[in-house]
């Protein structure tokens, strides 16, 4: 499966790139693709996460061609 | 309802304006008895700083659809006939309108609350960060947003920001 990854804010700044392109085996959660792109960074329990622009949980199940995003707390407004 | 991402300085008093009175909205409907607005600001100061500028990065495509959404949610909550949502991206000064909330409806509770909890649910969800310049040359980006709700206040979640 092919998908895109991208980081936003703070978060993007720790980890020094704003996204990932890549692909993806078997039934892979939005955890897994983290742990995948990013084995040496464990990801903070404040991170948050959204699917194809909807938020979803880490354990949600990633499809063939999904935008999945990292990024903190939001802070706008 | 009009929801819009502003590049650029907006007026939000002439963007009222303008909204009431293009005939397309129904802001301008005399059904309507009640409107309320919050507007935000960008202070000159943060945490104890100086800030001389701010950039608000955001996350086009879902920045849209979850301020959408929670339009929608308080359309479908309350009796609204017109809200107005505008919100800043990018560079911004001190002084400069940062978002608008609108709210059109025919008696004042319903724009009173659904202008609140609109402007409280985007505090929360919309994906928005800022990245703050100080008066010293440094900067940095801003981990949280301050309470919107009174201690002993309206019984919501001590969680939710403003």
């Amino acid at each position: 499966m092919s998908i895109k990854v991208y980081y936003f804010a703070s978060l993007r700044d720790t980890l020094g790139k704003a996204e990932d392109n890549g692909q993806v085996t078997g039934s892979q959660t939005v955890s897994d693709v983290w742990q995948q792109f990013n084995p040496e960074n464990p990801r903070s329990s404040s991170v948050l996460c959204a699917v194809n622009h909807t938020y979803a949980s880490m354990d949600h199940p990633v499809s063939d061609g999904d935008e999945i995003a990292f990024f903190p707390t939001v802070t706008g407004g | 309802m009009v929801v819009e991402l502003c590049p650029l300085p907006f007026d939000p008093w002439q963007a009222i304006g303008k909204h009431a009175s293009n005939g397309n909205h129904h802001a301008q409907s005399v059904s309507n008895g009640a409107s309320a607005v919050f507007v935000g600001t960008m202070r000159d100061h943060n945490e104890g700083d100086g800030v001389v500028s701010l950039f608000l990065e955001h996350y086009p495509g879902m920045t849209e659809k979850e301020l959408c959404r929670i339009v929608r949610e308080a359309e479908q909550q309350w009796a609204l006939s017109d809200v107005l949502l505008l919100h800043r991206t990018g560079q911004i000064m001190p002084g400069e309108a940062i978002v608008l909330v609108a709210v059109w409806s025919a008696h004042r509770l319903e724009s009173f609350e659904a202008c609140r909890q609109i402007m409280e649910a985007l505090k929360q969800h919309a994906p928005f960060w800022k990245y703050e310049t100080l008066m010293d040359g440094s900067k940095r980006w801003v981990s949280h947003n301050t309470p919107g709700f009174a201690a002993q206040g309206l019984g919501a979640a001590s969680d939710i920001d403003q």
